[in-house]
């Protein structure tokens, strides 16, 4: 099974405008460090000169005062070096302290940006996106990113400008054998430009690796009972092993172009000095040139060894930064297909009715060619209870995702006491609409923090009343009551108590409009009919919309209707179905029935009351 | 530690800190290993250590290729210099005098040593890089393995993003490590060692004062030792929390947006994104401040050097070539202590990754594999299942099951009823042996669980819940894994049994449609008919279902049970489920309360007795059409 494969980003290794456009983009990052940015710069550069000066000092002494046998002169000097380097020391903590505090708060600070931009984006992007992906970008990307901002950034500028001064002197020192080395770096350029090439697709595929396996781990920890129950431990670990073989195979290509590259950039300028040798010599030995002078232009020389050998290192630093850049950008440049509009209005809790309208409504997963629902209307009367009952896969979730606006419809409208739910503010919408899925989703934080998801500023009272009524007064009992910490996904309760807690979680907000899924899936009957007379009480005031699979459940519910090939089929009291519409009687009989009904709606004979269907 | 360790109690809504809760076990989030006493914490550090020695050892020859390379190409960039002078000094008069050949002689060297350099400096490069990567795909696949292998409890309390954590930032950390590690020691030691011999050799005196920066030095490194350990460790934490907090909440999207859940996730994202931002703030002063500090006491010491060489030359004590010598030396001596000091604050950082590492390698898996495994009867006898006297709790306070005694013969189908809390699942997850008995014995086919190999207990046992995950690829990959090699039309034939063939079918690719992640395409009931094919396709002796047809039509389930029932005939089941309908076909019911079991019989006695399920049953009837 290829996990990591499926989905994610569509745009892998699409190319760009320009490689460095994105990490260009991220500078509104730096603007508010751009002072420190710019004193750190000098204090690197300062601590540089700073450098090269102690030993010419130290050369100094011996030439001088040691010479000439002048103490004073001597203690002058070696004062001199002690200064120096205790500047060059205090210079480069300087630099190094102003650094670290800024890339870590720029780190810091794409990092929340990221996080607030994904907790924007709707269900179908993160259905698309495993987490993993996502999470490699706030955490190895970003530290690419921190890494290229403290280190990679500051040597580029500092080596540029070592190159450019010493090529510069070497050009005054002897214009001929100066431009000789200028040349040289023109072949510098075309190996750097070829490896940037290179290197960039295989850092970006090693980063999307890297996600990949990510990807795979969290896959790997939730489905961990799967796995266990299945004793398939051996294959996961083939497929773990394979991901991570590939993520070890573009390590050793990267490896390797590194390994290349920085030997050619070792080999250039030794060759460059080489021929400055041979044409040095023959220049002197033609009398242009004094032995003296070749020799302070080879030494000179010979500081651009070091500048041009961390190129390497430096290029791939870059290009990592650049891929990092735009696997953050990738993420910051989806727009929230949900979103507010420009206008958009929020509703007053206590105004609202709660009168709740489909209106042709179609749905069709992105992606997905088949929509889900088509034409469907339904209205719900403020203060209504509807069940939405139909065989699995029929549309039910899908349908009460789209009231808190989970997803938005593809066509026709929804209308919450006559708007338009896109014309709602979506803070306003959400927090009118009270969910439980159906699959319960908890936290691994304290009970009171799941509770109050929507609501945090819920007091102790309306909790204790919210437990109450879920039948959920077991979260006392816990070893420390509501602040003991849940296992992940809750998984340290048992599925009742989950479903319980999911619940008083929706009418902890005091919705308008309560939309429950199955809520009551995993409830042993003598607790379902306790929840259920409370609930009676809740809803008897909130529009709610239910899924409910179970004759029982239904009680709850004024009206029912019956969801059939994407649309609602009929609707009617609970009793009046039974009488008159068989398809509801198959589902929800608690007869034996022919097999043949029990086939996927898809599948059966789309008009109602075809063929009875009810053999008991 | 964080909110964990703080057990002093505001109510919870006072302090908005607490979101996390108090665990009921402290150590929640670290492994048994990772101890906060000073010993644990020594010996975790030398584990660490002992780990990455015992990751590197197969590579012994591979790292000895790589250090003669890098000698290699040292030599050969050591010549260069010496070349040019020697062109310099020699060549150019014969070249006056109209004789090329020591020029020729030298360029040609001088090319040769550059082409030489450039070999070595490539292969050691590319070697360097194969160590480190071979190094890190076996950390990865050390840890991921080992954390297949500990049992269900320890992953719910060390949580997945905890999980990822540990294989994916804290292996970053040690790819640091790797990959500039090996050139900097080796160069940065090599060059130190042999200029101090150097030092001694041209002037004692001066060389001892030279080495009185060791002390120095050496203070300045603990100093720095015992600091950064603890901060990257810190480190290591707050970057664990920051990815546990972003993988729930993205995992928990949906309800994070239809709550409104945006700014108070963002308050808590903030505050341990600012944690981690503080601590690695915090690690990167440190070696902010070591690395200037060992440059300083090198400066000082080339000052104090001047000074007493100097006073040493007027006084007649030593020449000024030598002066001159050691202080061109002295720079030498010094540089690569920066380089050092780098490599140091890699290691530090890496260890701390390692440490986290070691702690999860450490952890004894508290469902161990038998070390002599006994096999499971063939034949009929294989299903007989027995609970003796069997006591369990999460924790050791609260006792879920208590002298639990139960025996289920070869090919019984037992249904499992009680109110939600009861232990049902917990009878269900010591039978999977998910956990271990605190007491007491659980034997299948009169062998007790501990002793039989994880391998023959998953062919023999299947355990389907209500949480059924799907692995991200296609339909068919998800069902086949209930038996690896069937073929396709095995998958269908299960599919079929079960009534998933047809919304299969129905799918844009058949059965080669990709389910998405945690098989997000599908409907709540599809993924539930597609865990079942899975569990009909394992074609286990044992089966236990523990509400796994919660999520179904009635229709629906139906069918299953039907399928179910078919190829259950001969085998033996545990079945929990609310809906009664399921339990009307199983031979015998069980009601279990507050972990103990008040009534046992076939459905049928239960029903006219008084009891529990009779109650239920009449309440079940009552709520039904
Ligand atoms: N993310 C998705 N992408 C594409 N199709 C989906 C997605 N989620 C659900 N579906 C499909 O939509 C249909 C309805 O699903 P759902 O609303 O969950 O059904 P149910 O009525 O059981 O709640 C199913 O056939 C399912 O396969
Ligand atoms: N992993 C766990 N850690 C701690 N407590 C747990 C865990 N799983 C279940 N429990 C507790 O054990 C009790 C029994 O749970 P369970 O066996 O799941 O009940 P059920 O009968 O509903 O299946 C419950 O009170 C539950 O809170
Ligand atoms: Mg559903
Ligand atoms: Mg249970």
């Amino acid at each position: 099974m290829a996990a990591g494969s499926g989905g994610g980003p569509a745009d892998r290794g699409e190319i760009r405008r320009h490689p460095l456009r994105n990490l260009w983009r991220l500078r509104r990052y730096l603007r508010p460090h751009a002072v420190e940015f710019g004193w750190l710069m000098l204090a690197g550069l300062a601590a540089t000169g700073a450098g090269i000066a102690v030993p010419l000092v130290a050369q100094r002494v011996v030439d001088g005062p040691v010479a000439r046998r002048d103490l004073t002169g001597l203690f002058l000097l070696a004062g001199l070096a002690l200064l120096l380097g205790l500047a060059e020391a205090l210079l480069i903590f300087i630099r190094r302290w102003v650094q670290s505090s800024s890339s870590v708060a720029m780190e810091a600070a794409i990092r929340t940006d990221v996080y607030a931009h994904l907790q924007g984006l709707s269900a179908s992007f993160h259905d698309r996106w495993p987490s993993g992906q996502l999470l490699s970008r706030i955490t190895s990307d970003l530290s690419v990113l921190r890494r290229f901002l403290s280190f990679g950034l500051f040597f580029l500028v500092l080596n540029l400008v070592t190159y450019l001064v010493v090529v510069v002197l070497l050009i005054r020192l002897h214009p001929a054998l100066g431009m000789l080395v200028a040349a040289s770096a023109v072949p510098l350029f075309l190996i750097a430009r070829r490896f940037g090439r290179h290197y960039h697709v295989a850092s970006r595929r090693m980063q999307d690796q890297q996600g990949d396996v990510a990807t795979l781990v969290e896959e790997t920890a939730q489905g961990l009972r799967t796995m266990k129950a299945y004793g398939r431990g051996p294959q996961l670990a083939a497929r773990f092993a394979a991901s991570t073989e590939a993520l070890h195979d573009t390590g050793i290509g990267k490896g390797r172009l590194l390994a290349r590259t920085s030997a050619l950039l070792d080999l250039v300028p030794n060759l460059t000095l080489g021929t400055v040798l041979v044409a040095g010599a023959a220049a002197v030995a033609g009398g242009r040139l004094t032995i003296g002078q070749l020799v302070a232009f080879v030494s000179l020389q010979l500081m651009l060894i070091w500048p041009v050998q961390s190129l390497g290192w430096i290029i791939a630093n870059g290009q990592e930064a650049a891929t990092a850049a735009d696997r953050i950008q990738e993420v910051l440049d989806t727009r929230p297909a949900i979103a507010d509009r420009p206008v958009a209005i929020a509703l007053v809790r206590s105004t609202v009715r709660g009168r709740l309208r489909f209106e042709g409504v179609g749905f069709r997963y992105p992606g997905s060619a088949v929509p889900v629902l088509r034409g469907l209307d339904l209205t719900v009367e403020p203060g209504e209870t509807v069940a939405v009952v139909g065989a699995t896969g029929s549309g039910k979730s899908t349908l009460l995702s789209l009231v808190p606006r989970l997803h938005d419809v593809s066509a026709g409208r929804i209308t919450l006491d006559g708007h338009d739910l896109r014309a709602l503010r979506l803070a306003s919408l959400r927090g009118l609409v009270g969910v439980a899925f159906e699959e319960p989703t908890l936290f691994s934080m304290s009970v009171w923090e799941n509770l109050t998801l929507g609501r945090p500023d819920a007091g102790e009272d309306e909790v204790r009343a919210a437990l109450a009524l879920a039948q959920a007064e077991f979260a006392y009992d816990l070893p420390w009551g509501l602040r003991t910490r849940l296992g992940e996904q809750g998984l340290s309760l048992s599925g009742g108590q989950r479903q319980r807690l999911a619940l008083a979680r929706a009418v902890l907000i005091r919705p308008a409009v309560l939309v429950l899924d199955d809520p009551l899936s995993a409830l042993d009957v003598h607790t379902e009919a306790l929840v259920e007379s409370a609930l009676k009480r809740v809803l008897r005031n909130t529009t709610a919309l239910l899924v409910v699979h179970r004759p029982s459940t239904i009680a709850l519910a004024d009206r029912v209707a019956l969801l059939e090939h994407g649309r609602i089929t009929a609707v009617g009291t609970h009793t009046e179905l039974l009488a008159g519409v068989p398809t509801y009687r198959g589902l929800l009989s608690a007869e034996p029935a022919a097999a043949s009904i029990a086939g996927t709606p898809t599948s059966t004979d789309p008009t109602p009351g075809g063929s009875p269907l009810v053999l008991s | 530690m964080t909110a964990a360790s703080a057990v002093p109690e505001p109510p919870p809504e006072a302090d908005p800190a607490h979101w996390r809760g108090v665990a009921p076990d402290p150590n929640a989030d670290r492994s048994l290993a990772e101890d906060s006493d000073p010993a644990a914490v020594a010996r975790l550090r030398a584990r660490s250590r002992a780990l990455l020695a015992d990751v590197l050892r197969p590579h012994r020859a591979r790292l000895g290729t790589a250090v003669a390379l890098l000698l290699t190409q040292n030599a050969a960039a050591m010549s260069g210099p010496y070349l040019v002078m020697l062109g310099i000094d020699r060549a150019i008069e014969p070249l006056r005098a109209g004789e090329p050949g020591p020029l020729i002689a030298v360029a040609v060297s001088f090319a040769a040593a550059a082409g030489i350099e450039y070999a070595a400096r490539r292969g050691f490069l590319t070697i360097s890089a194969r160590i480190g990567q071979a190094v890190l795909l076996d950390l990865r696949r050390r840890v991921y393995a080992h954390f297949l292998h500990l049992p269900v409890a320890f992953h719910e309390r060390y949580t997945s993003g905890r999980m990822i954590s540990r294989l994916t930032s804290d292996i970053d950390s040690i790819a640091e490590l790797v990959d500039g590690g090996v050139e900097s020691l080796v160069m940065a030691a090599l060059t130190i060692v042999s200029v101090a011999g150097i030092l001694l050799w041209l002037d004692l005196p001066l060389a001892s004062v030279t080495l009185l920066a060791f002390p120095l030095l050496f203070w300045l490194s603990r100093w720095f030792a015992r600091a950064s350990a603890s901060a990257y460790r810190r480190t290591r934490e707050a970057m664990a929390l920051v990815i546990v907090h972003f993988v729930e909440s993205m995992r928990g999207i949906r309800a994070v947006q239809a709550y409104r859940r945006q700014a108070r996730n963002q308050h808590i994202f903030d505050s341990v994104n600012d944690d981690y931002r503080r601590s690695s703030r915090h690690a990167f002063h440190l070696i902010a401040t070591y690395s200037p500090g060992i440059k300083l006491i090198g400066n000082v010491t080339v000052a104090v050097v001047l000074c007493y060489g100097g006073a040493r030359v007027l006084g007649g004590d030593t020449g000024v070539g030598v002066l001159a010598a050691f202080l061109l030396y002295l720079r030498r001596f010094f540089e690569p202590m920066q380089e050092l000091s780098q490599f140091y604050n890699s290691l530090q950082s890496a260890t701390a990754g390692l440490e986290k590492l070691a702690g999860v390698l450490d952890e004894r898996p508290s469902v161990a594999e038998p070390t002599r495994p006994v096999p499971l009867p063939d034949g009929p006898a294989r299903g007989a299942v027995r609970f003796h006297g069997v006591s369990f709790g999460y924790r050791p306070d609260s006792p879920i099951l208590t002298e639990l005694d139960l025996a289920i013969p070869a090919g019984q189908t037992v249904a499992l009823i009680g109110p939600t809390g009861a232990g049902k699942s917990t009878v269900a997850k010591l039978l999977a042996r998910f956990h271990d008995p605190d007491s007491g014995t659980v034997t299948l086919g009169g062998v007790d669980l501990r002793e039989v190999a994880d391998a023959e207990l998953r062919r023999a046992m299947v355990l389907v819940t209500q949480e059924t995950h799907l692995y991200g690829g296609t339909v068919a990959d998800n069902i086949r894994f209930g038996r690896p090699d069937a073929d396709d039309a095995a998958v269908e034939a299960a599919a079929r049994a079960i009534g998933a063939h047809d919304f299969i079918s129905a799918l844009p690719d058949g059965y080669a449609t990709e389910v998405h992640r945690r098989g997000g395409r599908l409907s709540a009931g599809q993924r539930q008919l597609v865990a079942f094919a899975r569990a009909f396709l394992a074609d286990p002796a044992v089966l236990i279902l523990d509400e796994a047809t919660s999520s179904l039509d009635v229709p629906t389930e139906r069918l299953v049970q039907q399928a179910l029932g078919s190829i259950l005939r001969d085998r033996t089941a545990l079945v929990i489920a609310h809906r009664l309908s399921t339990v009307e076909t199983a031979d015998r019911v069980l009601v279990l309360d507050r972990g103990r079991i008040v009534e046992d019989g076939p459905p049928a006695e239960l029903i006219v007795g008084g009891g529990r399920y009779a109650d239920l049953h009449r309440q079940w009837r009552d709520s039904l059409l």
